[in-house]
């Protein structure tokens, strides 16, 4: 690093480093992250609402933070590049939104296979049409099939945290996958809150690709990926069992991802009142506004709890199920027409039959807290009408 | 460093299979091309093995000429993409890299920068090898951003006029009136200006040529490489024929090569000022170290 830094652990980094509290918008928060990763390169390319994360990541680089940086011709470069750079043994970061990160996915999708380390940001829009810069994070939907980690920021200091993390849970030698950090367009990209930093004298240690499980094709180790794929392209059993056990690879990697989201993130979730009658779970902002909504509910002495889910793959099947396990009904509020989060959970859990698909805001509309104690009161057999009145 | 994972242990050497130790002593790793190079062709065994290409392909001829040539085969990595290339591209003893179809030179572009960051000091070349499909159609925008920007590593495109690998359809680089799958009543409009577009989109050294001497074909190579470790994109557009979707009889592939290299694949080799002078001082010094 040309600014002298000081390159200590990221486990120092997020837990021990003295912080200051900072009053920053979210598109800060991500490249504050950035610049105290050791990232080598940035590659950008500007989509409402991310391009604040990508210009405030260029002007990290033209201080020096970063070594390299360019504005690619659209998605589907930015990320091959990435493919490219990763493969080349140096840290990289990008960031995109919906139809960005649509444009990008073959690409994307592609990453974990070819053991590409790399952290991506993603500042959630609506796709689809009418065409729209709202923020509505049905795009996740697409990246949760790729065997990408995902984690889901609620706030700012979520969105430092992980961004930080993300760099170090993506080098570990048995994980070696891309992790991903979403979190909402303009609620949080472009809203200010309080983030906890520490100094940015201080940065993560830098990348060692000589660890890596899977070396970068550099020439100075023997190559180890994919690389003489003839035989997968073929149609016989050999190549239909390269491909699937390097797949069953990925989603093991995936999986191992979680004993790191332990020890950086305090875990996938954040649980509040485990043995209530009603469990609200949400994640991104979507949990701001049911953390909120439990909180009117406490208030009014009802019987409800709240688990916020930080990491969307892997999925926190076991923890939900623990979570859960008292619960008669489980609301999941959402950003997004599709309800992924709801299929999630009906899926993990034994009773899938007790979650309520909702309630859901899409195209870029607010979450009301009122959405959800609506929900509540019918989950509780009160009516709400005369409740609210 | 990349040469010591090359030479195997010497007790270790014996067991190892006498085709990769003849590699090893015989071929070009570690050594002055004018000691190797495309003259010892078939004499060690080949950079490029058995490969899947059909029989007579001319595509796997050339790839292998492109092996032959590389001024730093211990320092080079190759990208490839969807395509019959690959396949042989793949089966080389230099490191390759598949990425999706016709993202080579964003890949490239990648890769080269992490290079240079992490090897200020020490070479390492890049060289994109794709077909017409991957370079000027699928790939366009990629291949011209890559060139546009100025990075600095050598594309190679293997047109052969069609989409050989997906059972022959019209392409980019098809000539007007070609019937192919796709184009049942004929291409309506005519081959991609690719020469001229890599041009004006800044590579500093662009040779159009039908691959019919080795040496010649040998040399653009080099000079593709060597300018673009100095200054800038290179690009070489070679005709690499399918035999298989143009129907022409193996024994002809050659005789088809040197007639289009009387047509639209005429020799052509366009430079920069800087270039020219670059290459009169590369070649100055081998020829002295020949000498
Ligand atoms: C995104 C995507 N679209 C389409 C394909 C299918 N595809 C594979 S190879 C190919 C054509 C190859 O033609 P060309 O690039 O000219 O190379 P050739 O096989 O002729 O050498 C196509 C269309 C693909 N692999 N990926
Ligand atoms: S289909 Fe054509 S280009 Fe492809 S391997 Fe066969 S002859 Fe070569």
């Amino acid at each position: 690093m040309s600014l002298n830094k000081t390159l200590v652990d990221m486990n120092y980094l997020l837990k021990e480093a003295p912080r200051e509290q900072h009053f920053i918008t979210g598109a800060q928060a991500m490249a504050e992250a950035v610049k105290r990763a050791s990232c080598d390169m940035a590659i950008a390319y500007p989509i409402t609402p991310q391009s604040e994360v990508m210009h405030l990541v260029g002007d990290i680089y033209a201080q020096g933070h970063i070594k390299e940086y360019y504005r690619a011709e659209e998605e589907l470069g930015t990320m091959s590049a990435i493919a490219g750079a990763a493969r080349g043994g140096v840290r990289m970061f990008t960031a995109t939104s919906g139809p960005g990160l649509l444009r990008g996915l073959e690409a994307i999708v592609s990453w974990p296979g070819h053991r590409i380390p790399c952290v991506l940001g993603v500042l959630t829009r609506v796709v689809n049409a009418p065409l729209s810069i709202q923020p509505d994070n049905i795009e996740m939907a697409y990246l949760m099939h790729s065997g990408i980690v995902m984690l889901h920021a609620e706030n700012q200091q979520d969105t430092f945290d992980m961004t930080l993390a993300a760099f170090a849970i993506t080098e570990k030698v048995d994980v070696y996958i891309p992790v991903s950090v979403s979190t909402e367009g303009f609620f949080v990209t472009h809203a200010k809150g309080y983030v906890d930093m520490m100094s940015d004298e201080l940065a993560f240690t830098e990348c060692d690709p000589y660890k890596a499980p899977v070396p970068a094709m550099d020439n100075e180790v023997p190559p180890a990926r994919i690389q003489r794929d003839a035989p997968v392209q073929k149609s016989n059993f050999m190549s239909y069992l390269i491909h699937s056990v390097w797949q069953q690879e990925i989603w093991d990697c995936n999986k191992r991802a979680m004993k790191y989201i332990y020890e950086y993130l305090d875990g996938p979730i954040e649980v509040t009142n485990p043995n209530a009658k009603v469990m609200l779970v949400a994640s991104g902002c979507a949990a701001a506004q049911a953390r909120e909504a439990n909180r009117y509910a406490e208030e009014e002495g009802l019987d409800v709890g709240f688990v916020k889910v930080r990491a969307i793959r892997p999925f926190p099947t076991d923890e939900l199920n623990a979570a859960l396990a008292g619960a008669e009904c489980v609301i999941v509020p959402e950003h997004n027409i599709i309800g992924w989060l709801s299929k999630e959970v009906k899926a993990a859990i034994p009773n899938g039959g007790i979650v309520v698909e909702g309630p859901r805001v899409y195209g870029g509309m607010t979450l009301p807290v009122e959405l959800i104690m609506t929900e509540i009161y019918d989950a509780l057999g009160m009516d709400s009408l005369v409740l609210q009145a | 460093m990349s040469l010591n994972y090359m030479i195997p242990a010497s007790k270790f050497k014996r067991y190892l299979p006498k085709d990769y130790v003849e590699l090893v002593d015989y071929g070009p790793f570690g050594k002055e091309y004018s000691e190797v190079g495309t003259k010892n062709m078939g004499k060690y065994k080949e950079l490029v093995e058995e490969h899947p290409m059909c029989s007579g392909c001319w595509m796997a001829y050339y790839i292998k000429i492109i092996f032959a040539a590389l001024p730093n085969p211990e320092d080079t990595v190759t990208i490839g993409t969807a395509g019959c290339g690959r396949l042989a591209i793949s089966q080389a003893a230099v490191p390759f890299i598949y990425g999706n179809y016709g993202d080579q030179n964003a890949m490239a572009s990648g890769i080269t920068r992490a290079f240079r960051l992490r090897f200020p000091d020490k070479q390492k070349d890049v060289i994109t090898i794709a077909g017409d499909g991957g370079m000027m159609d699928i790939g366009f925008s990629m291949t011209m951003h890559a060139w546009f920007r100025g990075e600095k590593f050598t594309t190679i495109m293997l047109d052969n006029e069609v989409y050989g690998n997906t059972g022959g359809q019209e392409s980019g680089m098809s000539v007007r009136g070609a019937v192919l799958k796709m184009s049942p009543k004929g291409k309506n409009f005519g081959k991609m200006p690719a020469m001229q577009l890599a041009i004006t989109a800044g590579c500093v050294y662009v040779v159009k040529m039908s691959p019919t001497n080795i040496n010649k074909a040998a040399k653009a190579i080099r000079r593709a490489i060597f300018a673009a470790r100095e200054l800038g994109p290179t690009f070489i557009h070679a005709y690499t024929s399918c035999n298989i979707e143009y129907s022409i009889p193996t024994p002809d592939v050659f005789r088809d090569a040197k007639e289009k290299e009387k047509g639209r694949f005429a020799f052509e080799e366009f430079m920069t000022d800087e270039a020219k002078e670059l290459f009169t001082v590369v070649e100055a010094k081998k020829k002295k170290k020949v000498s």
